[in-house]
């Protein structure tokens, strides 16, 4: 499960940080493996594409490996392309089986720029954070 | 004169018979399964390669042949319902079920069946109390002892049904080695208090809790105590009247037999006084339109058809340990985790949670390897077939309290060998390499 890639972006992680002016910011956990992440999200000027993308957190290798991949496939997408998205594309980018249980820690960045898209564009009410739980 | 070596050799030859292990690994058909193949047909598979390492012990403990036989033998030649049949295969299934009861009370120093109520597992025993006793009796002003290191099982089950009575919790602190912090025990417990639910020992940090003690400065209140056993049962001598205990729970599939069962302790006049708790067939005597009365203990807390084939099986485990012999069982399971906190002790990078190594503690050691995630490294060790638990073991306030969300823990059984220690260590080792 641990490929070489994974351990890279795990110890070395890219986008890391905050963005100066994103034009959104959500927060979400995976009360599993205590996983914690915050995504910020910039986007175009034409409100739709995704310009600018950092991730910030801690957690298990997976969760915080799929967050570095994730964010660097995300720039230059749309919010569509965003919500089309679903686990089995992390899960592709992680290019390895992730058990069962695993899967949670995987998705955690996808459902957080997800969910703060949603909320973003109104679709979605307010909420405190994203769970992977539910 | 007696030198100190003449006096330890004596001391040495008295100590329980070692166990036999590559023997008694005979009895465990799944431990000659090898693992890593595909996950979504249960059960061996032609792709498995990697032989079994199970350090989960403490989760689930393996399932020796002459219990599944049991189980077997049960469905093949007498499977029929309890209780309510005149006919032939009624009446063996009967008197095996009423005599696993027995068994049951004789293993744990009971005074009888009707003292030993078969539930699902002990999530169910302590809830049976929480909603039969704790519903009726408690109330604004009264207080629940817990203690810090307390399992889900019973600390959200207090917490709701003190939410629910107005009743109030208290916690009973930890020191910073995991040991129950005995001047705030007597602090806390005192005229408001009901009832003290602790746990015997403690699934993660292997504490070994005063249960005798404690029981002592509960009764001095008129409070309960209910000692939740599920990680003391299955590796070493109890008595329940030597612990004092008014109940006392326990599962069956951490003790060598299936799933779907635990047993409930209770005193009898208590069971006598308490409400039953699910009501239903089996539990009454008497029933007509307007009311029913109940049947005799400890039926009337048996509602429904019982786990009879896991109640007969649970005897038949019973068995099993106890002609090996619980204190030879205790000795191995603790002489494994002294060896592996040995081991582990040689590594900076590692911190061992609970009681130190030399102390009183049982066979589970939870870890966390410095800069790999507990389930990171659970991960890369069922990549070498080493199945240890990792996450927060249904103790997410006590993991707060360590400063971690999630722990690793590997946790013997008197099946495991000192070679398996040793390749945990090295599973161990290799995680540490990879994300060196
Ligand atoms: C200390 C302790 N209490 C309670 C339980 C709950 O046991 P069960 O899941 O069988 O109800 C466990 C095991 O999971 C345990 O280790």
């Amino acid at each position: 499960m641990y490929r070489q890639q994974i351990l890279d972006h795990y110890k070395n992680p890219r986008n890391y940080g905050e963005l100066d002016d994103p034009s959104f910011t959500h927060v979400g956990e995976n009360p599993m493996c205590g996983d914690a992440l915050r995504v910020d999200i910039k986007l175009a000027d034409d409100d739709e594409t995704i310009e600018g993308v950092s991730f910030k957190g801690d957690g298990c290798a997976i969760s915080q490996a799929a967050a570095s991949m994730f964010s660097g496939e995300l720039r230059g997408k749309t919010l569509e392309d965003l919500d089309a998205m679903d686990r089995d594309d992390v899960i592709d980018l992680l290019g390895v089986d992730i058990s069962p249980v695993r899967v949670k820690c995987a998705v955690l960045a996808e459902k957080i720029a997800q969910d703060g898209a949603s909320i973003y564009r109104g679709e979605k009410e307010e909420m405190e954070k994203t769970t992977t739980e539910e | 004169m007696f030198t100190l070596e003449a006096l330890f050799s004596v001391m040495s030859t008295q100590r329980t018979e070692a166990l036999d292990v590559e023997r008694l690994r005979e009895d465990f058909p799944i431990l000659d399964r090898e693992v890593g193949g595909d996950i979504e047909t249960p059960g061996a598979s032609p792709e498995d390669d990697t032989p079994l390492v199970y350090l989960d012990n403490g989760a689930t403990s393996q399932t020796p042949e002459r219990v599944i036989d049991a189980i077997s033998t049960y469905y093949r030649e007498y499977n029929s319902n309890v209780h309510r049949g005149v006919h032939h295969l009624s009446q063996e299934a009967s008197i095996a079920y009423e005599a696993a009861h027995e068994r049951l009370a004789d293993f744990i120093g009971a005074n009888g069946a009707e003292e030993i109520v078969f539930t699902k597992n002990t999530t169910e025993a302590m809830n049976l109390i929480a909603y039969s006793w704790g519903l009726e009796e408690l109330g604004p002003g009264d207080e629940v002892v817990l203690t810090e290191m307390e399992h889900h099982a019973s600390l959200v089950t207090w917490q709701q049904i003190a939410k629910k009575t107005g009743a109030d919790v208290r916690y009973i602190a930890i020191d910073d080695e995991g040991r129950l912090d005995m001047d705030h025990a007597r602090e806390l417990i005192g005229e408001d208090t009901e009832m003290v639910s602790v746990v015997h020992i403690s699934n993660v940090l292997g504490t070994i809790n005063p249960i005798a003690e404690l029981a002592d400065l509960a009764h001095a209140y008129d409070s309960y105590v209910f000692a939740d056993g599920a990680q003391a049962v299955p590796n070493r001598p109890v008595d329940v009247g030597e612990l004092g205990a008014d109940f006392y729970a326990f599962s069956g599939h951490k003790m060598c037999g299936p799933t779907g069962i635990g047993v409930l302790y209770g005193r009898e006049e208590l069971f006598e006084a308490i409400d039953p708790f699910l009501f239903g067939g089996e539990m009454i005597r008497k029933v007509d339109f307007e009311d029913a009365t109940w049947n005799e203990l400890p039926w009337k807390f048996e509602a429904g058809t019982p786990p009879i084939a896991e109640g007969i099986a649970l005897a038949e485990a019973t068995d099993y340990i106890d002609e090996i012999g619980m204190e030879a069982i205790q000795r191995h399971e603790t002489d494994l985790a002294d060896y592996a906190m040995t081991e582990l002790e040689e590594f900076d990078d590692i911190e061992i949670y609970g009681p130190p190594r030399g102390e009183d503690r049982s066979g589970v050691v939870s870890f966390n390897l410095e800069g790999v995630h507990a389930h990171d490294l659970a991960s890369i060790m069922n990549d070498d077939a080493v199945a240890i638990r990792a996450g927060d073991h249904c103790t997410q306030p006590l993991h707060e309290k360590l400063g971690t969300a999630a722990s690793a823990r590997a946790s013997f059984y008197l099946y495991n060998t000192k070679e398996e220690v040793d390749t945990l260590v090295e599973a161990i080792d290799s995680a540490r390499q990879l994300f060196a």
